[in-house]
């Protein structure tokens, strides 16, 4: 009797079952030992790769319980994509989810600004615009200006210090994160993704640009958010990560 | 506040930000990838799993394993001399010394 796909599969991501009847190697010999060597490679590489997915986290919780959580995880969601690269996408409300981890809140959005460094990382390249082209439009025609961004661009925003956490476990005497929330702009200006932290209301007026506002639209969106935001400060870091791509100024 | 004051509020903002983006340094200061600086296992790379850059290099000062420095600080960068006595430097280019056996 052949083994079903299923049923090996199944068999692969749960080393209490027993290994699929019908197995064999090249001489017709049964190959039991071979699928329990190849059960083992998986959840072993499977860990490594979440170790290098999520350095932040597994630096926070130590190899051992990383290497605990990723044997849960790798099960729970094994690999959709044979992209490794993007490996752990459900990651964070795994850790949510996790009773265990409860009082540990921002383990969440820490394994997701290091998602979006990943996605950043990977992004397809895009020319930046002249900055000055901005500065050549007239007052009424820049409110109704949409901007272009660069695929690397990403936005988070979250209730915790994130950046400050990242920064932290990354940086050699980078200073301790202060308790509060921190929304955060990742681009990539050259090679490698830069994540910054975004001034009050700026997350609203980049988001709101992505979902094809003009810059007075988005405006109001971001002041409706938080009325002290500033908006030259926002751009100002937009430019200086080559996250702006395209002007389209027809309206 | 009118939908004048309103542009011309934005224009202001668009004015002090392309004044920020050229004067201020972007936050990366410009690096360039230097080649035969790293030590064994430490070489740049933010790529994640399934790739095969980062820490890869298996000898220290590996010619053609790279890492990001400061850019035009490559070549400049003081190393230990070779196993022969002559002298170790970076390049912006991969190197054939100390290649892995």
């Amino acid at each position: 009797m052949s083994v079903t796909q299923a049923d090996f599969t199944r068999a692969m991501m749960d080393a209490g079952q027993a290994v699929p009847d019908g197995l064999t190697d090249h001489l017709a010999q049964p190959a039991g030992r071979r699928f329990s060597v190849y059960r083992n490679n998986v959840a072993v590489s499977l860990t490594e790769a979440m170790h290098s997915a999520f350095p932040v986290i597994a630096k926070l919780l130590g190899k051992q319980n990383m290497d605990g959580l990723a044997g849960i995880y790798l099960r729970q969601h094994p690999p959709s994509s044979p992209l490794m690269m993007f490996y752990g996408a459900h990651f964070p409300e795994f850790l949510e989810g996790m009773e265990q981890l409860k009082h540990l809140g921002y383990l969440g959005d820490t394994a997701r600004l290091e998602l979006a460094l990943r996605r950043a990382y990977h992004a397809a390249d895009a020319a930046p615009i002249a900055p000055e082209a901005l500065g050549a439009l007239t007052p009424d025609a820049l409110m109704n200006t949409r901007l272009a961004l660069a695929p690397a661009v990403q936005v988070l925003r979250s209730p915790w210090p994130v950046h400050g956490l990242w920064r932290y476990n990354t940086e050699d005497g980078a200073p301790k994160p202060e308790p509060q929330a921190q929304d955060v702009l990742i681009t990539r200006p050259e090679f490698d993704p830069i994540p910054q932290v975004l001034p009050p209301g700026g997350a609203v007026w980049i988001r709101a640009l992505m979902g094809g506002a003009a810059i007075g639209e988005a405006l109001e969106q971001a002041a409706a958010e938080d009325e002290t935001f500033d908006l030259g400060a926002t751009l100002a870091l937009l430019l200086q990560g080559g996250a702006i791509t395209g002007l389209d100024s027809k309206g | 506040m009118s939908n004048t004051a309103k542009s011309l509020a934005v224009a202001g903002a668009v004015a002090a930000a392309l004044t920020a983006a050229s004067t201020i340094p972007a936050a990366a200061a410009t690096k360039e990838k230097c080649y035969g600086v790293s030590l064994a296992g430490q070489n740049d790379c933010a790529a994640g799993p399934g790739t095969t850059c980062a820490g890869t290099s298996t000898v220290d000062y590996q010619g053609n394993a790279w890492t990001l420095v400061d850019a035009g600080t490559c070549e400049g960068l003081e190393l230990p001399a070779q196993a022969d006595g002559s002298a170790r430097s970076g390049s912006l280019e991969p190197l054939e010394r100390d290649l892995p056996a």
